[in-house]
């Protein structure tokens, strides 16, 4: 029954993001890019919520270095778009 | 999470994109989405009881830290590279914590959670290693030109199945022993991202990165079924149909399918297969007295420029934005045509250019700007070849036939600033050299402009 919530939350989020992502112009794909790389991060709640309940210390220390490395993501996804973003100008 | 929390923030990431659709709003709307994300992760910390836990503190801080300052220190120049790395890495994260997650587990994971679990790890494996082989390319760690693998069809084919035979098979085991599948998985899935990765050439690299982009996305959202959170799930989907989009939008740009760039069959090999005749008209030497480029420029009205990957590797936009201030300023009409895959990612040259302080406003993508060529007085093309080859049109069976061109040899005039005549990336000759209105500048785009600009400006200052 989860599963099939999940899938249906997979199915929306695409179609809505697919109808909303085409209305980005050309000008903006890197930056749109980016900051999609950026969202991709998000996997740091899966990363998060799988070491806290680890017990073995191995996968504890596994699954650290998967927040530190999602986290890295984030960040810098959106810190580099946010630089991007910041020099598109209309006029000087 | 509460559900309606979980769907409130998704709805933000939402308008948040909604709002990079616009170059004014952008930046607001990158701002939300990560104000979304950053919370989700707060709010994760306090359910999952995270906050008495230093190790996992300790290393989102870590990750904060490092991801600030890569993203401060990187150039724009080197933000290809930076993107594949990114994408890597969040490839990397889900394929761990799928790790983790059925590793720990103490009871037997069901069907849905190993088959979940492995396309995670399948699909997070190849975004890794596809990644990195990317970003190795890109930082010209590894070589530009497509690496062939013989057989890489078969193998690749092959190295797809595999895990997906192999996920099946999971299926019933316990604990230790899905762990023991998985890392197969993954060895197979790392395997597979650098056999798809290698074979792809320098030009080809803006499908590459977006199809990654899609997958990293396509990883957080499996990874997301196995630790059943929505949140993951709908934030992962985003990510997928936007790298889908663009994997599209690219393809449609070069006239090329996934499984052509994904085998390396885009490039001509050497000898080109349909070379064309040598020109019966001018050799190079003869086009210096074509016309004078320098009076020429000083007289046009609308002059088009014409950015390449050439620009990116001589860095010559600091030239190209000084020659568009001195015509721009004595009142001709300057814009900058673009082409969707100049360079090596989407939106390359728009984001060079606007590093330099270009307007966006002067920026017209490739639809908008080709009906206006025939009646542009100059077009000058700075280190581009293959996106300005009129052979698009006419040469069938070459790589680039069929794929939408910048129509610069419309142009009344036409300067090209590339690094010599030899053919661009695709390995096709460009006929455009050999037009009677062509003057070539040969050389390394920032010191031939460098040059121009001297010219022009002792030519204003005689008059």
């Amino acid at each position: 029954m989860r599963l099939v919530t999940l899938l249906v939350v997979f199915v929306v989020s695409s179609a809505l993001g697919y109808r909303v992502i085409r209305q980005v112009p050309p000008l903006l794909h890197t930056p749109l890019m980016s900051g999609m790389n950026a969202i991709s991060g998000v996997s740091v709640l899966g990363a998060l919520t799988a070491t806290a309940a680890a017990l073995a210390t191995g996968n504890r220390l596994l699954g650290a270095l998967a927040v530190v490395l999602a986290m890295v993501n984030v960040i810098g996804g959106f810190v580099v778009t946010d630089r991007i973003l910041k020099k598109f100008r209309a006029k000087r | 999470m509460h559900v309606w929390i979980e769907i409130l923030l998704g709805a933000a990431i939402l308008a948040g994109i909604r709002l990079m659709s616009k170059p004014e709003t952008a930046v607001q709307g990158n701002r939300l989405t990560a104000l979304s994300l950053l919370t989700a992760v707060l709010l994760l910390l306090w359910r999952d009881n995270i906050l008495p836990q230093p190790i996992l503190l300790a290393a989102l801080a870590t990750g904060a830290a490092l991801g600030l300052v890569l993203a401060l220190r990187v150039t724009m120049l080197q933000m290809p590279q930076m993107v594949a790395l990114l994408n890597g890495l969040g490839g990397a994260a889900s394929m761990l914590t799928v790790f983790v997650a059925v590793a720990d587990n103490t009871h037997t994971p069901g069907l849905a959670g190993l088959a979940t679990g492995g396309l995670a790890v399948a699909v997070g494996g190849v975004t890794l290693s596809g990644s990195l082989v990317a970003a190795a390319k890109l930082h010209r760690l590894l070589p530009q030109q497509p690496i062939r693998i013989p057989f890489t069809l078969p193998r690749t084919s092959a190295a797809l199945i595999l895990p997906f035979l192999l996920m099946l098979l999971l299926h019933g085991q316990t604990g230790s022993e899905s762990t023991m599948w998985m890392l197969l998985l993954a060895a197979c899935a790392l395997a597979l991202g650098a056999l798809l990765a290698l074979p792809v050439g320098g030009a080809d690299m803006p499908i590459t990165i977006s199809l990654l982009n899609s997958m990293s996305g396509l990883a957080a959202s499996t990874c997301g079924f196995v630790v059943d959170n929505a949140f993951l799930v709908a934030a992962g989907a985003i990510v997928g149909a936007s790298g889908f989009i663009l994997t599209r939008v690219m393809c449609g740009a070069m006239n090329r399918s996934l499984m052509q760039v994904l085998t390396g069959a885009t490039v001509a090999l050497p000898p080109s297969p349909f070379p064309l005749p040598p020109s019966p008209f001018l050799k190079p030497a003869a086009h210096a007295a074509a016309f004078d480029p320098v009076e020429s420029l000083l007289e046009a009205k609308s002059v088009v420029i014409i950015p390449g990957y050439g620009m990116a590797l001589g860095e010559a936009e600091t030239q190209v934005r000084d020659l568009y201030e001195l015509l721009a300023g004595r009142g001709a009409d300057v814009k900058f045509a673009i082409h969707p895959v100049a360079g090596r990612m989407p939106g390359h040259m728009t984001v060079l250019l606007a590093d330099v302080d270009i307007p966006y406003d002067k920026m017209i993508q490739i639809d908008a700007i080709n009906p206006e060529f025939p009646r542009t007085d100059v077009a000058v093309i700075v280190g581009a070849c293959d996106v300005v080859n009129p052979a698009a049109n006419t040469a069938v069976g070459t790589p680039i036939y069929g794929m939408p061109i910048l129509r610069a040899h419309q142009a009344k005039r036409i300067i090209v600033c590339n690094a010599d005549t030899k053919p661009g990336y695709s390995g096709i000759e460009n006929p455009l050299y050999q037009q009677g209105n062509v003057v070539l500048l040969p050389g390394n785009a920032s010191s031939t402009l460098h040059q121009l600009l001297k010219d022009l400006q002792s030519r204003i200052s005689r008059r």
